[in-house]
Formats: C-alpha cells, structure tokens, sequence
C-alpha cells in the first residue's frame, strides 16, 4: 500500500545550523505515528517542512507516491487544504471570537458566505470537542486546553485527510493532557485521519501510537511500532524511554 | 571591529532590503488580486483614518500655531505680517501636513500594526493562516496597505485646515494682524497646485508607513521582545523614510510642478 506521505533524504539547514540531515520515514493512511525526540532536534521544522511553509534543502516529499517537492504554491495549497494543523499553542486569532476562528478556513478557504450554514458547522464541531456553547468567547477568555481543543476543532473544520499535531499537550496538567490525548485517538477513531504527532510525553506516544519514530540529530534512527521500540538496541533511545518510564521517587530529606 | 564582522553586517543589510522589496511587490501583486476584502479594508480606514483624526488635528494646530506665531515675528521685522496666512497655508500644503499626518499616524498606527502583526508571527498565528492555504499577506497587509492609501489624503487635506486654522488664530486673533489682507494674501499667493501636491504626496506616504510597519511586523521573531524590537525598528525607518522620500519628491515638484 502506498503510504499517505513518504519522506525521502530530507535535508534542511537555516545558514550554516543543519536541522534535519537526512529524514527518511512514511506515514500510513489512516494510522497514529508519533514523532518523539529531544527538544531542538527539528520536528517543528520536519512538520514545517510536510506542510510546505519550508522548502527542504533537497530531499522528497510524496503524497500519495506524488512528488511535492518543486510543486507549484497552487499545489500546495490544494495539499494543505487536506491537511490540518493544532499548533503547540493552538495560535488561535485572537482577535476573533472562537466562531469566528473556528469559521475562518470556512469562510476564507471554501468560500461559504451562507451565515446560518457556518453557524451550523461551527456548532457542530464544538459538540464535537465537548464545548458547546462558547461561540462568543474570545482565545484569551479560554484555558489553555479550551484553547486547543478550539485549535482541533478549526484544523477540523475542513475534514481533512491527515491532522498534524505539534506537541498537542504541552503546558497542560496530566488530566488535560490525558483529555488531549484521548481526543487525539477519537479523531483518528471516528473520522478515521490519519494522525502525525510531535510528542514529548513518551507514555501517551507509546498509549496511542501505531507507530513511533526517533528523531535524533537530523535522523530518524528508529521507526516501528511501540512493541519495537521498547526492544530496540540504542542508547539515546533506550535512555529517553528509559527516564519516561521511572517508578516514583521522591526527593531525599536533608 | 574585524573585516568578517563589516562583511556580515553588509550582506545582511542587502539580504533584508531584498526581503524587503519581495514583500514590497507582493503586496503590490496581491492588492489587485481577489478576493477583495471590503469588510477588512473598512476596518481599517476606520482604525488609520477615523481614530486619528483627534490626533492629527491636535499636532496639526499646534504646528500650524507655532508657525504662524514665529512667521508673524519675522515677518514684523520686514512690516511684511500679512503673508503669514500665504506662508502658512503654502508651507502646510506643500509640506507641513503631510509629514505631519504621517508622523502621527507612524506614532499612532504604525507602531500598532508592527505589533499586532509581530504578535501573530510570534504567537504562529500568521503560521496558522499559511496552513490553511490563505496567504497571510493578502489577509493581513494588503488591507492595511490599500486602508492606509486611501485615508492618508484625508487626513492631509483635513489637516490643511486645521493647521491653517491655527496660523489664523495666533495671526488674526492673538497677533491681530489685519484679518482682510491675511486671507486676501493667502487665497493670492496659495494655489490648487500646492494642496494638491500634498495631498497626491500622502498617498505615496501611506503606501511607505504601511509597508514598512507590516514589513518589520510581520517577520518579527523572538518573542515579547523581539515585538518591542520589530515596533521601534518600524516606527524608526518609515519616520526617517518619509522624509527622505518626501525630500525627493518635493525636488521633483518644484522642478516640475510648481
């Protein structure tokens, strides 16, 4: 089966700082592949680079076996535009309402100038996320996990084929995070996307992954299920599973 | 100071002017492509035009009172006052209002846009638009841009009258300089040519003030503090760039036109 989006030898520099040094991974249709690795390694910049707001250095980008590479912005756009992204932070407009945010791809991307229809959507996908009635609110009247769900729900609106989430539960407490997660999993559940995910929470990568890669210096030095990874043989990995996984401990009385 | 140190300084100073020019052309591009957004462009003729009128009006009579008061004293000396109401009304619609109403509105919305824009870039909401296919400069920067070209005349014209305004009101009220000749030399001496030279000016003006504010906001980077650092930069360059463009084209008015 060919995968969904298929990366090829990803090279990707800003001046003489190398980012990505060579990416290989693919992503299949329908599944959860979490990228994890340590901060700075350049996953924010590999997704950058997916969605085309970044022209790699050299290297392949396939969507559907189609080579993205070199493809006109029209192109792209058509491409993004079956795509959604939840940034680390939702980047939510903030000064609009959460309607509004939530209607804006409707509005400026499909076009839809009908009120009641917008009204309608926008409705239906905050039932969605389990936050009915908060139209009117603006971002900064929002909690930090309202507002990410608020970020799904605007990725969402245009049903699209593949959701990139940039480290989705950054700065939440654990039953936030959790409540993030398991929306994470209802999305790919229920409407089936197939889900690519920046994580550093390494239990919830290995709770809802299908598959897992390593980023590591540029490189991806391991991809496969979580089964795998907790049996490969590599320091860096062993150890960032390693200090993920820790019983509980307490600091040492003086 | 070492030679690698100049070197870099140089090629980054013509890597950003070459930014800055791509930016400038595709706003140029974009301003004539659809979808035209009415809604946004109003707002904005609201935010540059409307809300400043208080603060153009208030610089505009100062400056125009002040002028008068120190044109009246040296006219005196010639027995020469009554062409206070000429060279105030020449000199606000050639120059003073212009500048003047593009000063206040860099103070005012310049600095605001650079950081409004600069927030969104910091915060990925300029990211976020990427993402969904809407080019964030046709969204963002063109309406301001186009809101900016049409309101700066406006604000130039009304300037004209308030700053005139003021050199009447220090020369006829305060100075009591004859009110007949006053207006007679005024309306003898000042011709269409001279306001609409100004006027025609500002809107060259507005295009630089915008560009250039939603130019250093919109690549902002660094946080709250590279925000603060892209809004002073703004505010710095379109002031000194106003005048050097205003420099130049008063030298081709006065060669051509006047």
């Amino acid at each position: 089966m060919i995968p969904i989006l298929e990366i090829k030898d990803l090279h990707k520099s800003f001046g003489k700082q190398k980012i990505l040094d060579g990416v290989d991974l693919s992503f299949e249709e329908g599944k959860i592949t979490v990228i994890i690795g340590k901060s700075g390694t350049g996953k924010s910049v590999l997704f950058k680079n997916m969605i085309g707001l970044y022209i790699p250095d050299s290297g392949k980008i396939l969507y559907k076996g189609e080579l993205l590479t070199g493809a006109s912005d029209a192109r792209w756009a058509e491409i993004r535009s079956k795509t959604g992204y939840l940034f680390q932070d939702a980047a939510l407009f903030d000064s609009m309402t959460v309607e509004e945010n939530i209607a804006f791809p409707l509005v400026e991307v499909k076009r839809i100038k009908n009120k009641k229809e917008i009204a309608e959507k926008v409705r239906e996908k905050l039932e969605w996320i389990e936050l009915p009635g908060i139209e009117k609110k603006y971002p900064s009247q929002l909690s930090g996990g309202m507002r990410k769900r608020v970020g799904l729900a605007r990725a969402l609106i245009l049903e699209p084929e593949i959701l990139f989430f940039d480290e989705p539960t950054t700065g939440l407490d654990p039953i936030l995070a959790d409540s993030i997660d398991k929306l994470t999993l209802k999305v790919n559940k229920e409407l089936g996307l197939t889900c690519i995910v920046i994580s550093h929470d390494i239990p919830a990568a290995f709770r809802m992954a299908d598959k897992l890669a390593f980023l590591y210096e540029g490189k991806v030095i391991f991809s496969g299920t979580p089964q795998e990874a907790a049996s490969f043989k590599n320091d860096v990995l062993e150890s960032f599973i390693k200090n993920s996984f820790t019983e509980l401990k307490f600091k040492k009385e003086r | 100071m070492d030679l690698k140190f100049v070197k870099d300084k140089f090629v980054s100073f013509f890597e950003k002017l070459g930014e800055f020019y791509l930016f400038m052309f595709e706003v140029v591009k974009l301003s004539f492509k659809r979808p035209f957004r009415i809604k946004l462009i109003f707002e904005q003729i609201e935010n540059i035009g409307v809300n400043s009128v208080f603060i153009v009006s208030l610089a505009s009579l100062s400056v125009g009172m002040i002028l008068a008061l120190q044109i009246v004293y040296i006219m005196r000396m010639f027995r020469s006052e009554i062409m206070a109401g000429a060279t105030v009304a020449m000199a606000y619609g050639r120059e003073m209002a212009p500048i003047m109403t593009a000063l206040m509105v860099i103070a005012r919305n310049g600095s605001s846009m650079s950081a409004e824009l600069g927030t969104m870039s910091v915060t990925e909401q300029i990211d976020a638009m990427k993402t969904m296919s809407v080019n964030p400069i046709h969204y963002l920067v063109v309406p301001r841009v186009i809101a900016a070209v049409i309101v700066f005349p406006f604000l130039t014209a009304f300037s004209n009258v308030v700053g005139v305004t003021g050199g009447y009101i220090v020369s006829v009220l305060m100075e009591k300089v004859n009110k007949g000749a006053f207006l007679e030399q005024m309306f003898w001496y000042t011709d269409p040519v001279d306001i609409y030279s100004g006027i025609m000016k500002s809107a060259v003006l507005g295009f630089i003030v915008s560009v250039i504010c939603s130019y250093h906001g919109f690549y902002t980077t660094g946080g709250a503090k590279g925000v603060g650092e892209s809004t002073t930069k703004a505010v710095v360059v379109s002031a000194i760039a106003i005048l050097v463009a205003d420099y130049f084209m008063s030298y081709l008015m006065v060669l051509f036109l006047y």
